[in-house]
């Protein structure tokens, strides 16, 4: 069925352009307009799809059901649920509060913050439609194991103590209390699904139109000028040191997992080992400065430079694992 | 007169809630007073997750998105 932007790309490029396919520009071109057209295509369909199935999940319900869950369920379920529900970045601080202020531990809502920009169903769909289904599932096993990790070693120290105090109260208060479920439970007709998917795959859309345009256009840079030799003789040989290399290089790169994929694809046709580049791209997507800044207002100096380093070990550890494994996959 | 709250940490949704309640409240010619709420602590205590939100009298009458031009017609009525 995907043969069609195949097609498309073909008769754009080569018939109506002119270009061969064997030069770089056509090869760059054709790989341009073949991924641009199936993920947009893909995109408003499925971003639909989806948001019609869960139009009743929201993080109020998630809120109410994780406060009522004992901690290893909790985190599990914190994990999956971040990669289930749909919410934007800029509400990480008020998510992060309301869980908190429902008495959820650090660690469950932690794990549910960090699952949550690696694994969505956009990152999903593009994984499945440029990579397949085995490095799909690998993908999301990776990325909440991560999560739930992270949000395991969170609790085992107690994280709540390094809190800012508004925050820490609030959170001792809950622990006090209880929290009552709040948010309302109403049945929603298929009329408001609809209404609420359409805005949805506008809302999305809107935002990541340019990120494929941006990861797509690189990926095609490396795709059609960059030897297919290059990177598998420099950065193909499994060295240690790679891997971390990959992890450091990540941070000061800053992407959603929309745009990175598209470069994952290029990066492992060139002979990138896949741990490597797992590990290059978890730590573009999720460890970014400019959304740790913001977390500072709810947690000490301390938590967040622990979370980092723990990102930033936990890539690592990804990339070696699945590096040493990739003979077996 | 009403006072208008919208919650938000300063993306640009929430600009955009703030301007175009002042325009409906102009055109209509409501006198509201609109505050622009960024701080973390006032988002908890109205128990808002996610923002854009909008607080009308200390009410909270909406969260999540951009509202619709009714629904802001009706919170100022």
């Amino acid at each position: 069925m995907l043969e069609i932007f195949t097609r498309l790309a073909d008769w754009l490029v080569f018939d109506l352009a002119g270009l061969s396919a064997q030069s770089k520009w056509g090869d760059a071109l054709h790989f341009f307009v073949e991924d641009v057209s199936k993920i947009f295509a893909l995109l408003l369909l499925m971003i639909y799809i989806i948001a019609l199935l869960r139009a009743s999940l929201n993080v109020e319900r998630v809120r109410d059901y994780l406060a009522r869950k004992h901690t290893g369920l909790g985190l599990l379920l914190g994990s999956a649920f971040g990669a289930i529900t749909p919410f934007c970045s800029c509400s990480s601080i008020p998510v992060f509060l309301g869980f908190t202020s429902a008495g959820i531990p650090v660690g469950i809502t932690m794990a549910f913050l960090l699952t949550s920009p690696l694994i969505n169903e956009v990152a999903v769909l593009l994984l499945m439609s440029l990579l397949g289904w085995k490095f799909t599932l690998l993908y999301i096993v990776t990325g909440m194991a991560v999560g739930i990790a992270g949000g395991l070693v969170l609790h085992l120290l107690k994280a709540e103590r390094w809190l800012q105090p508004f925050a820490a109260r609030a959170y001792s208060q809950a622990q006090q209390a209880g929290h009552t479920g709040t948010a309302s439970t109403g049945s929603m007709t298929l009329k408001e699904r609809h209404e609420f998917a359409k805005e949805e795959m506008t809302d999305i859309f809107s935002r990541v139109w340019k990120w494929v345009i941006l990861g797509v256009g690189l990926g095609a840079g490396l795709h059609g000028f960059v030897p297919d030799q290059w990177v598998s003789d420099t950065l193909g040989q499994g060295e240690w040191w790679s891997v971390p290399a990959a992890v450091l290089a990540g941070i000061p790169l800053y992407s959603n997992a929309t745009g990175v994929i598209p470069v994952m694809e290029s990066l492992i046709t060139k002979g990138l080992p896949v741990g490597t580049t797992l590990a290059f791209c978890m730590s573009t997507v999720a460890a970014s400065f400019p959304e740790f800044i913001l977390l500072k207002q709810v947690m000490k100096i301390r938590l967040l430079a622990l979370i980092f380093f723990m990102l930033l070990v936990a890539f690592t550890l990804v990339g070696w694992v699945l590096n040493a494994l990739t003979p077996y996959l | 007169m009403k006072i208008v709250k919208v919650l938000g940490s300063g993306c640009s949704k929430c600009e955009k809630v703030a301007q175009s309640i002042s325009a409906i409240a102009a055109e209509k010619k409501i006198e509201i007073e609109l505050i622009k709420e960024t701080s973390p602590e006032a988002m908890m205590s109205y128990g808002v997750m996610r923002t854009p939100a909008v607080v009308v009298d200390e009410q909270l009458v909406h969260s999540g998105s951009i509202p619709h031009r009714e629904d802001i017609e009706g919170w100022l009525q």
